[in-house]
């Protein structure tokens, strides 16, 4: 996990070091608080939760809200607000929706970042802008006419519909970071590859995308978890089962008086665990490619 | 400008003269899959709802709806609600923005120079980042309950006594817990962009100012700072752009309320549209922030684009 190639050469030791990490410790401890309560909070009695006077350490640690969530038998039965949890069935739309959409994204964006690296042509810059001003359009003011529009197309309510979305929310985002990959690697190895008989096509298959390939992997970073984590237009355009995602099911354990909060954590605890670990497969690769100068202006 | 890589402009500049036809035609189908998707999703629908704010369409009269030219938005111009929010929002995104630069900066420059697990380190930090805004919302919300909120709870630990403190319903108290809420959510977006500036400048300048006797303030403020700032320029840019779409967490934690005392735009569009039904006024409040959302991403992202395209001579 040591990052030790980024480390500047030649630097030595003091004992303020020591304390200047102490001091980043703590706070990155400060940013892990929420986490760590709500996974804490997952695995403790249901009736510790709300209790007043506060009970701070768990009296005893328990797995039941993960088996009510995973549908296997408990002693104590459904969650509080009754009814079942499509848990598997959210789990797939997830997982489907999001992993789906990245590829796309990554895929449609990379090419569109080539091309505003390689090329010049008229009216690249309004082109460039328009992408970047898509991002900026918030989802509830896109969710209902695109509810409109999909019902129309019949996309609402399914998986590919939201597929559909999220290629091109991501799209933009992809294209901006991945023109600035292609940007750091040298026109010579392409105008080289070139000479040497390649058509451009094959020079960008070849030379760049393998080099680009840290970059890519930070532009699926932001991908993926845009992706994972939407809700404004999820909740509008999913409406069962069939193509819901885990961000606008966690309104599922709320109701107007009460809330299941450790069910509601023990879900999103589920929902953490595939980006940490697609974070901490590809965390490396982020920091290089970001190097790399998609971020020099 | 001083990190750029030795391949630099000229290279550049050539692949840019001239075009052939065939490069041409490349270029044309590299940007065809991703542009149509985009159109379909955002500006198709987007002009939809532009044409629908010139109407009063709403969403219990969704057939008979007729023009009624800009009455909407001049509506929407004499509403001191909407003004409030309007001034509210920019007050957020203003606070947040530098929060998160600030705490973000401080945070990079420690990441940077710390040597041990470095790569665990990150990953920690990075997991606000994997919260659904939704349950960032959620969460804050629980923590910020008045009677059982883990913050209260804190306090009553801490002191003894019971706090009753209602964060969420008093005025300034939902602004400052809203914008915790967000800033824990954003800053690591911040330490990850910032971190990677810092990583990729070059060691000679510091190993002189080294010789020179220079502090480390010194270095950080004449050295550092100077040279991350495209990386700045950068990450603020796409920050406020997000933020002005910071609705997920917002709706959750106060839903703009109690009587809209934490309203920023995007919960009274929703407020206006969908709770009230009013699409029509709705889509025009939307139209005003989305101009004004554009001309802030003209703005700063001309000026990144020249840098990046231009700007390396």
């Amino acid at each position: 996990m040591s990052a030790g190639g980024y480390a500047k050469a030649g630097r030595r030791r003091r004992s303020g070091d020591v304390v200047r990490d102490i001091a980043l410790y703590l706070i990155i401890l400060a940013f892990f608080v929420p986490a760590l309560w709500i996974i804490l909070t997952s695995v403790r009695p249901n009736i510790e939760i709300n209790a007043r006077p506060p009970v701070w350490i768990p009296s005893k640690l328990t797995l039941d809200s993960y088996k009510i969530l995973l549908g296997w038998p408990t002693p104590e039965g459904a969650f509080g607000l009754g009814g079942e949890i499509p848990f598997g069935d959210y789990a797939r739309n997830s997982v489907v929706i999001a992993l789906t959409s990245t590829f796309f994204a990554l895929t449609f964006g990379t090419l569109v970042g080539y091309a505003f690296s390689r090329f010049t042509f008229r009216g690249r810059n309004g082109i460039f802008l328009s992408l970047m001003l898509a991002r900026a359009v918030p989802g509830i003011a896109l969710s209902l006419p695109l509810f409109i529009l999909f019902a129309r197309l019949g996309l609402s309510n399914t998986i590919l519909g939201m597929i559909i979305i999220y290629v091109a929310l991501n799209i933009p985002f992809t294209a901006w970071l991945m023109d600035g990959f292609f940007r750091a690697i040298p026109a010579e190895l392409d105008e080289a590859a070139m000479i040497d008989g390649c058509s451009r096509w094959a020079a960008f298959l070849r030379v760049d995308l393998p080099l680009a390939l840290p970059g890519v992997a930070a532009a699926g970073i932001f991908a993926f978890l845009t992706s994972w984590n939407e809700f404004a237009l999820a909740s509008v355009i999913t409406r069962t089962p069939a193509s819901r995602t885990f961000p606008p099911a966690l309104f599922e354990f709320t109701g107007s008086f009460v809330s299941d909060w450790r069910g509601m954590c023990a879900m999103s605890v589920m929902m953490l665990i595939p980006a940490i670990i697609f974070v901490a497969l590809v965390q490396r690769q982020l920091m290089a490619g970001l190097t790399m100068g998609a971020m020099k202006g | 400008m001083t990190t750029q890589t030795p391949a630099g402009s000229p290279a550049r500049a050539g692949t840019r003269v001239g075009i052939s036809r065939e490069d041409k035609r490349l270029a044309v189908a590299l940007l065809m899959p991703g542009i149509v998707v985009v159109v379909l999703v955002v500006a198709f629908p987007m002009l939809y709802s532009l044409y629908l704010s010139f109407t009063d369409y709403t969403l219990t009269n969704t057939s008979g709806y007729q023009f009624v030219g800009l009455n909407n938005y001049i509506e929407l111009f004499k509403d001191p609600i909407f003004w409030q929010a309007f001034v509210r929002t920019v007050l957020f995104m203003a606070l947040a923005v530098n929060l998160e630069f600030i705490i973000g900066l401080a945070i990079a420059q420690l990441m940077a120079k710390a040597v041990v697990g470095r790569g665990l380190l990150r990953t920690i930090l990075m997991m606000p980042m994997m919260f659904a805004p939704i349950l960032v919302g959620f969460q804050f919300k629980w923590f910020f309950n008045d009677q059982v909120g883990l913050v209260n709870n804190l306090l009553f630990s801490l002191t003894g006594k019971t706090h009753i403190i209602p964060w969420l319903v008093d005025k300034p108290l939902g602004f400052i817990a809203i914008l915790v809420a967000e800033v824990w959510m954003s800053t690591p977006f911040m330490v990850i962009i910032l971190e990677a500036g810092i990583l990729s400048l070059p060691t000679e300048p510091f190993e002189a100012a080294e010789v020179d006797g220079a502090s480390g303030w010194q270095k950080f403020r004449r050295l550092t700072l100077p040279m991350i700032m495209p990386f700045v320029y950068t990450a603020m840019a796409i920050r406020s752009l997000d933020l002005a779409r910071a609705y997920d967490v917002v709706s959750i934690m106060t839903g703009g309320g109690p009587a809209n005392r934490t309203e920023l735009i995007w919960t009274y569009v929703n407020r206006l549209a969908f709770i009230g039904h009013d699409y029509a006024m709705g889509s025009a409040m939307s139209y005003v922030t989305v101009a004004v959302s554009f001309l802030f991403t003209f703005y700063l992202f001309t000026n990144v684009m020249k840098s990046r395209w231009e700007g390396a001579k």
